[in-house]
């Protein structure tokens, strides 16, 4: 079930290019993350739609094979 | 939409200003999002309702598709979804929940 973070990365960054991404394993159980990610594709987006981009590019492990991502978006400055 | 739990959720939405749809029920919520979302919207003191959805696993996908959103809790203010539970902390946070409480013109009370 778990999912490991260079995994999460990778995904993100394989949709999201540009984007800086930083994940924590909170437990140490590979299964509770905070990410956080920085990209220009959020520019212009509200909250929603900027966590909608992560979701899609995770393509449908959010909530099913990975339990707990604490996300944190945002555009650079 | 003709699909029944669709319907459900549109007029849930509607009929109820600030809708949530949470894991548990606001007195005892059973994961610990859905309860950071009901501790944020009782300390701002503003009236909502709650969907469980581990009552009803139509409702639990469903409202996954309508939102376009693959976890539980979800926040619905005036039948717009507002987020889950790291957007809803994050605005708590800055001071907007209460800003877009206010011009969505609910009202709440300073915390007891």
């Amino acid at each position: 079930m778990a999912m490991a973070a260079s995994e999460i990365e990778a995904l993100i960054k394989a949709a999201l290019p540009d984007a800086r991404v930083a994940i924590e394993d909170l437990a140490g159980d590979g299964d509770h993350y905070a990410a956080t990610v920085v990209s220009d594709h959020f520019r212009g987006k509200s909250r929603v739609q900027q966590h909608q981009l992560v979701f899609a590019a995770l393509r449908g492990r959010m909530g099913g094979e990975l339990h707990a991502l604490a996300l944190q978006t945002s555009a650079p400055e | 939409m003709s699909d029944p739990t669709f319907q459900r959720i549109s007029s849930e939405i509607t009929q109820n200003p600030v809708m949530l749809y949470m894991k548990g029920n606001a007195m005892f919520p059973q994961c610990g999002f859905s309860a950071r979302v009901v501790q944020i919207l009782t300390h701002l003191g503003v009236p909502f309702k709650t969907a469980n959805v581990l009552e009803d696993p139509a409702l639990r996908d469903g409202i996954k598709q309508f939102s376009n959103w693959p976890t539980i809790p979800q926040l619905y203010v005036k039948g717009e979804f507002i987020g889950g539970c790291d957007i809803v902390t994050e605005m708590f946070q800055s001071g907007e929940l209460t800003t877009l409480l206010a011009e969505k013109g609910i009202t709440h009370e300073a915390a007891a």
